[in-house]
């Protein structure tokens, strides 16, 4: 399979785990010893970055084993949420429309390892796990997506609305391609201020063909912004495959004046890598666009089963050599950070913590009705609204 | 004889007790409630005054007290009430409320008496009559595209996080002149010549709201900011909301619109009938220097995304306006004319259809009350409300279509609140429901007219 070669040059010598703690610990936390922040390996990405007018960066990448063993916790998480929220969607305890990213978790981790909070992130619907990944926890999550008052848009927002303004997440938004131009403005006002942070502005391969996207483009290119272009493909828009939505697919290409780079999005690594890249090329020279070549195990959102245009083999081929989360499992265990029993029971640990958030989730108040109301203005000044009736619903905007 | 009120001083009309007697009685002496170092006042529609600490250069007292009630202006259209000043402020702030109450003016200022009748809608030349003799304050005549970018430099000289985004603001200085030399002044980031992207760079001004700066998004006519309706729908309106109050979308969206000179079908659109239902965003018309500069300030200050239309025809206006700084509510409609038999709410150019239709309804001995709604979204329903229960009949005249106008909307929200008061149903004068043709002939017929107006006053008055 898809077992990373080590080179040797840089092999740090690691002891065994088992020697560096007393045999009281009956679950051995490695990575909790601070030696091992120190330790650095280095890892061959599986595929070679691809580059359109550039030159793409080396293969290897710096890693420790609290980074590894980070990713895997963190991806875990994700995966266990997102398959946690496809069975209470099935439940009804979610409602209207839900996109789920399990399979394309490597792009979450890989971009927070490369960046710090005070970068913005902005992305489409498919945002649980982004949110996740800046910080937010499983509860504000099922919360927001049970319709809560203690999700993260208070419940008004719902699935495609996650954001998380003081860790730099900008969302969250429904409608394809428009967060792009949104993400442009980010990057202005980043330049604007001068305070050397860059935007991931986050797009699928189905709004790759939206001109607005183009347009924003554009201008990042003209003022020289910032901004970071990632294009998740995932291959298949909704239920139209990639080749036959787009004439050129190649869309690290399609910037033209634009460099651009096509990472393997399942290696959480290689994301890093290229996310770290972008970063310094954004800071220096304008806008860069990644391509994340990816794939979601789910259909596009829960009414679509995912399997009407492709392959159930195809499906779980893909799950069965690039899984984000085996790969990283496979390093862990290859470099003697954990055994498989102790990632086991890691993840057994995750899950019960994720269902204690649903639990918790659950029991958590609807908003109140006045709720409805506020938060349409800032500081909205005694404005009256009204329902249908006007007799009936009136009120007075806080 | 019709009377606008301008000038920093709002006449207490309408309301009660205190009644001018037309050789301008002077105002109730005015206890000062506050003294603050620097603040500027905003009326607000509860009528308590509030006093916002800022820069401003003002020390000294701040005089209040709004009156309100029911003071009823002399029928042949008293002039405004000398009024004498009993604050002093070293320069300031003001906010003026422009009928019912007072207005809290800086020390420099006296009392103006302002009557004034501007009869053309389309000031191809500088109208003499605008240059009030009456006028005792130190003003400066200003025509309103550059009271627009007076009102627009003084906020970017405030706040540094102000910048501009259009076609063609920075190096041409704007297809109206109204940012002409602010990008020498500011810099090509901050006063920012976009490519002909619409959609995208409304998108991308509503995400440099979103960290927090204050973008001003210019469209070069209101009508091409349909290419922009899903950012301002979804992004600027929603995202306050959906984000359960966590990003604010400070934006100013502006632009001419409404019908010109035979400027065709696409380029004289009237886009506040098509944005008015959006949730969370704010819809303001100016339509004199006066109002322009002071709801263009507003604006940029307010929290909420504000979309402010300014009229093609409108933009070579001349009137004197207070050298003193001032800021008017975005909410507030403007009293132009008290009258009696017959409330007229207009907006924009319609305004001065409106007031020419007055004066031959004045000679006809008609007492027409007119009055500038200025706020589309919300309706100022205090004013407006007011002048109902006193005149009993109202006529709504726009530019706006016919069919989902906001004139559709001001009378459902009128017929709602105020049924009782009515004496006969609300009238609508619109624009047709037609494409607006090249022609001259054509066009004049598409839109409101004053004949029509003065027609449809008789009709409701019988």
């Amino acid at each position: 399979m898809a077992l990373n070669q080590i080179t040797s040059s840089s092999r740090s010598k690691l002891l065994k785990p088992l020697s560096c703690f007393s045999s009281s610990t009956s679950l051995r936390r490695p990575f909790s010893s601070s030696s091992d922040d120190n330790t650095v390996i280095t890892v061959e990405t599986s595929a070679p970055f691809v580059g359109h007018n550039i030159d793409p960066p080396c293969r290897s990448v710096e890693t420790t084993p609290k980074e590894l063993l980070g990713f895997f916790n963190d991806m875990a998480v994700m995966r266990r949420m997102e398959i946690a929220a496809d069975s209470l969607y099935k439940s009804k305890l979610i409602r209207g429309f839900c996109h789920l990213y399990d399979g394309q978790e490597a792009v979450a981790v890989g971009m927070e390892a490369a960046i710090t909070k005070k970068d913005c992130i902005i992305t489409a619907y498919r945002d649980h796990c982004i949110f996740l990944g800046r910080g937010g926890t499983p509860f504000e999550s099922f919360a927001e997506l049970m319709g809560r008052k203690a999700g993260c848009s208070k419940g008004k927002g719902g699935s495609m609305h996650f954001y998380k303004k003081e860790a730099g997440f900008y969302g969250g938004h429904g409608i394809v391609g428009a967060q792009v131009p949104l993400g442009c403005g980010l990057a202005f006002a980043q330049k604007y201020s001068k305070d050397n942070t860059v935007t991931f502005t986050m797009y699928g391969d189905g709004a790759a063909n939206q001109g607005q996207l183009f347009e924003a483009l554009n201008m990042a290119a003209l003022l020289d912004l910032p901004a970071i272009l990632v294009c998740e493909n995932n291959h298949y828009g909704m239920g139209t495959a990639e080749w036959r939505a787009a004439k050129s697919p190649a869309y690290y290409k399609r910037g033209d004046y634009v460099p651009g780079l096509k990472v393997d999005g399942m290696d959480a690594l290689a994301v890093k890598q290229a996310c770290k890249f972008a970063k310094e090329h954004a800071l220096k020279n304008g806008p860069i666009i990644l391509e994340m070549d990816t794939y979601r195990y789910h259909g596009h959102s829960m009414s679509d089963p995912g399997s009407t245009y492709r392959t159930r083999d195809e499906i779980s081929g893909v799950r069965q050599v690039r899984d984000p989360i085996e790969r990283i499992k496979k390093l862990i265990i290859s470099h003697n950070l954990a055994t498989e029993k102790e990632l086991k029971d890691i993840e057994k640990n995750l899950r019960k913590e994720v269902d204690e958030a649903i639990a918790q989730a659950k029991e958590s108040p609807m908003p109140d009705p006045s709720e409805l109301f506020t938060n349409v203005y800032v500081k909205d000044f005694g404005l009256e609204a009204f329902g249908v009736d006007r007799k009936e619903v009136k009120v007075v905007l806080p | 004889m019709a009377v606008m009120l301008q000038g920093v001083v709002a006449t207490a009309a309408l309301s009660s007790s205190a009644a001018f007697d037309s050789k301008g009685a002077q105002l109730p002496t005015v206890k000062f409630l506050l003294e603050r170092k620097g603040g500027f006042l905003v009326d607000r529609s509860d009528r308590r005054l509030a006093v916002f600490a800022s820069n401003a250069r003002a020390q000294g007292v701040v005089a209040t007290a709004a009156l309100s009630s029911s003071a009823a202006f002399d029928s042949k259209g008293a002039q405004l009430p000398t009024v004498k000043f009993l604050l002093e402020r070293k320069g300031g702030f003001l906010v003026d409320r422009s009928d019912r109450r007072l207005a809290v003016f800086a020390s420099n200022a006296r009392a103006r008496s302002a009557s004034r009748l501007v009869t053309n809608a389309v000031a191809a030349k500088t109208d003499k009559s605008t240059a009030s003799a009456a006028s005792k304050i130190g003003g400066h005549e200003i025509l309103l595209f550059e009271a627009l970018r007076e009102g627009l430099e003084e906020e970017m000289d405030r706040d540094p996080r102000v910048c501009v985004m259009g076609e063609d603001v920075g190096h041409y200085g704007g297809s109206y002149k109204a940012t002409k030399g602010l990008a020498k002044k500011y810099g090509d980031l901050r006063v920012l010549d976009t490519p002909i992207a619409e959609n995208s760079f409304t998108g991308m001004a509503v995400g440099a709201a979103m960290t927090g700066l204050r973008p001003i998004v210019e469209g070069m006519n209101m009508g091409f900011l349909l290419l922009a309706f899903n950012q301002i729908s979804n992004n600027c309106g929603m995202l306050h909301y959906t984000s359960g109050g966590q990003f604010k979308i400070p934006i100013v969206i502006r632009g001419p619109g409404g019908v010109g000179r035979q400027l065709g079908a696409e380029h004289s659109q009237r886009l506040e009938s098509y944005f008015q239902s959006i949730p969370g965003i704010q819809m303001v018309a100016c339509s004199t220097p006066y109002n322009a500069k002071g709801l263009m300030k507003a604006a940029i200050r307010s929290e909420n995304p504000v979309i402010l239309f300014e009229h093609v025809l409108l933009y070579n206006l001349k009137e004197k306006i207070p050298d003193e700084e001032y800021v008017l509510s975005l909410e507030e409609a403007e009293m132009v004319r008290p009258g009696e038999h017959i409330t007229i709410l207009t907006y924009s150019r319609m305004r001065y259809h409106v007031m020419q239709a007055a004066k031959t309804l004045v000679n006809k001995g008609y007492d027409p009350e007119v009055i500038d709604i200025r706020s589309l979204k919300p309706f100022d329903l205090y004013t407006i409300g007011n002048s109902v229960k006193k005149t009993h009949r109202v006529l709504i005249v726009e530019e706006c279509m016919r069919t989902g106008g906001i004139g559709a909307s001001l009378t459902a929200a009128i017929n709602e609140n105020f049924h009782d008061y009515l004496d006969a149903p609300i009238a609508c004068l619109s624009s047709q429901d037609v494409p607006t043709p090249y022609a001259g002939t054509l066009e004049e017929w598409t839109v409101v007219q004053p004949a029509q107006i003065v027609t449809a006053v008789e009709q409701l008055c019988q």
